[in-house]
């Protein structure tokens, strides 16, 4: 059975050379004011330096562990603080996350996308880590969607949050979205020290130059830097083509406004060499997993 | 290498822990408001580390290094001090609490040695507190992972501090971030005391070695092994018995007070905020 054509293949795809700015910040912890500020600077230094797109990482605007801070940092996707810096981003696309209110008063761990100052999309984290020492379920509520949506300058893009990137069912929904640029914006703390590289960052890289290949797409991994509470977040932001190369990748431990730029007729030629999302059996994919659901759910 | 040692592989790589400590020490000292640090040195491995970070990261004259001599510490302790102070070129200063301890002692002189020794660790962590302020520092932590699960440290002495970088670091790992630090060779190669009363040594004192203890608790804690695979892959039951106890008895000295909750909010219960709150 031929499908219709999914709506990236009526989307338009990404054209010529992109420039995408990777703001590997250290957020102060629970303050926006200040945080907000950052970003204004982050978002000039973006501009001077021809980006198309600036990625800051998950929770940028409020810093990580917020545990009863939460409702005090929350903001709207359509509040003024928002409005602000999709206006100091002029025509310069931005990936921002923070802490969304909705109208019914849950929180969630969120990132947006906005371009053009309009926000295009807004990803709510789906996997709230509780474990070891993650305890995000306690503060924050799921989202209930993974979806790519299509932007003017990146073909169609998908935004995942930390631990979504870790759920291979995240990656290949993205794969049946068919994206041409996923992005993954993190939190990550250092775990790990035996070397050369720090664990966690070791498991990120491979999961970046996997998923890339898989998805024959543009993997842009932004992480923060800076300390909270004796943890380490290591940063590394990295940006991966789709044959599973480095594109540019910011310094680990440090502040840095890394730039990847790429040429997106490599998408083209990687999918010329391994079409893995053409050749996806995806009803299969459907029909198998509804008799797993038909097993485990309906019985 | 044995296939034992593969499971319980305490390798760390020093350069980068050290990339992480450093920064970590820069970062938590700042947000805190301050740009010095204060450590109690005794001429151990432990402290030598922390002054040996403190000093990579802040800049010698930014670290005050205290020695707090009792009279019965042994000449390896001052002599090994000063190697660390002087080889930095960090702030020094000596301040004894032979007077106040004898004094308060004189009182009580049926004391065991070991209420002597607690005496003295937090007479130790008064000192560095009020040194502290007129340093305008904030007093390092060097009690080491090792020591901190088994509960072998005075609570609220020399346990107390306001930052650790060496904590989630094992005696066994310390050595190898010691070497890589320059740390004197006399340091590394003596056996490691408290100094607590003549002649003591902590591997006396505990009754097993840290080089085997830190591979147990490396399977207990870290890993999670359970007692029946402790036991299977060669550690004594009695062993694995008396750790496992050490670790639960001591968790009190890991833990603020125990409040009584009888609002809503109580703290750390659920009035939850991290110390780096708004920083």
């Amino acid at each position: 059975m031929t499908p219709a054509p999914s709506s990236a293949e009526t989307s338009t795809g990404p054209r010529g050379p992109l420039r995408v700015a990777m703001a590997q910040i250290a957020p102060r912890l629970g303050d926006r004011e200040w945080n907000f500020r950052l970003h204004l600077d982050q978002i000039r230094a973006a501009r001077a330096a021809d980006a198309d797109l600036v990625v800051f990482p998950e929770l940028s605007l409020t810093g990580y562990f917020l545990r009863d801070m939460v409702p005090d940092v929350a903001i709207r996707a359509d509040g003024p603080e928002i409005e602000e810096l999709l206006a100091a981003a002029g025509r310069t696309a931005v990936v921002v996350g923070f802490v969304e209110e909705s109208p019914r008063h849950r929180f969630y761990n969120a990132a947006l996308y906005a371009e053009g100052g309009r926000v295009v999309h807004v990803h709510r984290k789906v996997y709230l880590p509780t474990y070891g020492l993650f305890d995000e379920q306690r503060y924050f509520a799921a989202g209930d969607r993974i979806r790519a949506f299509d932007t003017a300058g990146f073909g169609r893009v998908g935004i995942l949050i930390c631990e979504d990137f870790w759920h291979l069912s995240a990656a290949a929904i993205m794969q049946a979205e068919e994206v041409d640029v996923l992005l993954c914006v993190a939190n990550s703390p250092a775990r790990g020290v035996q070397g050369p590289k720090i664990r966690t960052a070791e498991t990120y890289d491979h999961l970046a130059r996997t998923f890339a290949q898989l998805l024959g797409a543009v993997v842009i991994v932004v992480n923060r830097v800076g300390f909270e509470d004796g943890l380490c977040f290591w940063g590394g932001s990295k940006a991966t083509g789709p044959d599973g190369r480095t594109i540019a990748e910011a310094p680990m431990l440090d502040a840095a406004l890394a730039i990847a730029e790429f040429d997106t007729a490599e998408l083209r030629r990687q999918r010329l060499i391994a079409p893995l999302a053409r050749d996806e059996r995806l009803l299969l994919t459907i029909e198998e997993l509804q008799r797993i659901k038909r097993l485990r759910y309906e019985v | 290498m044995k296939s034992e040692d593969a499971k319980i592989d305490l390798r760390i790589d020093p350069e980068l822990v050290t990339e992480i400590l450093t920064r970590f020490l820069r970062e938590e000292i700042r947000r805190a408001g301050f740009q010095h640090a204060v450590v109690g040195v005794s001429g151990g491995i432990d402290s030598s580390v922390v002054v040996y970070l403190a000093a990579r990261s802040l800049g010698p004259e930014n670290v005050l290094a205290l020695t707090m001599p009792y009279k019965t510490s042994s000449e390896a302790t001052r002599s090994d001090s000063r190697s660390v102070i002087e080889s930095l070129g960090v702030q020094h200063r000596d301040v004894p609490i032979a007077e106040q301890i004898d004094d308060y002692f004189a009182r009580f002189p049926d004391a065991s040695r070991m209420r002597l020794a607690n005496k003295c660790a937090r007479e130790r962590m008064t000192v560095l507190y009020d040194q502290s302020a007129a340093f305008e520092g904030l007093v390092l932590g060097t009690s080491n992972k090792s020591e901190l699960l088994l509960g072998y440290g005075t609570q609220y002495g020399d346990m107390a501090s306001a930052i650790n970088p060496i904590g989630d670091l094992y005696k066994t790992q310390l050595y190898q971030l010691a070497a890589y630090l320059g740390v004197p060779e006399a340091i590394r190669a003596k056996t490691p005391t408290g100094d607590l009363w003549v002649g003591q040594t902590d591997e006396d004192e505990l009754g097993f070695t840290y080089a085997e203890v830190d591979r147990l608790l490396a399977l207990m804690v870290d890993r999670r092994w359970r007692r029946p695979e402790l036991i299977a892959t060669g550690f004594a039951a009695e062993l694995v018995d008396r750790v496992a106890t050490l670790v639960r008895r001591n968790h009190y000295k890991r833990r603020m007070p125990v409040i009584a909750k009888l609002s809503f909010r109580t703290m750390d219960r659920d009035f939850r905020y991290a110390r780096d709150w708004g920083t």
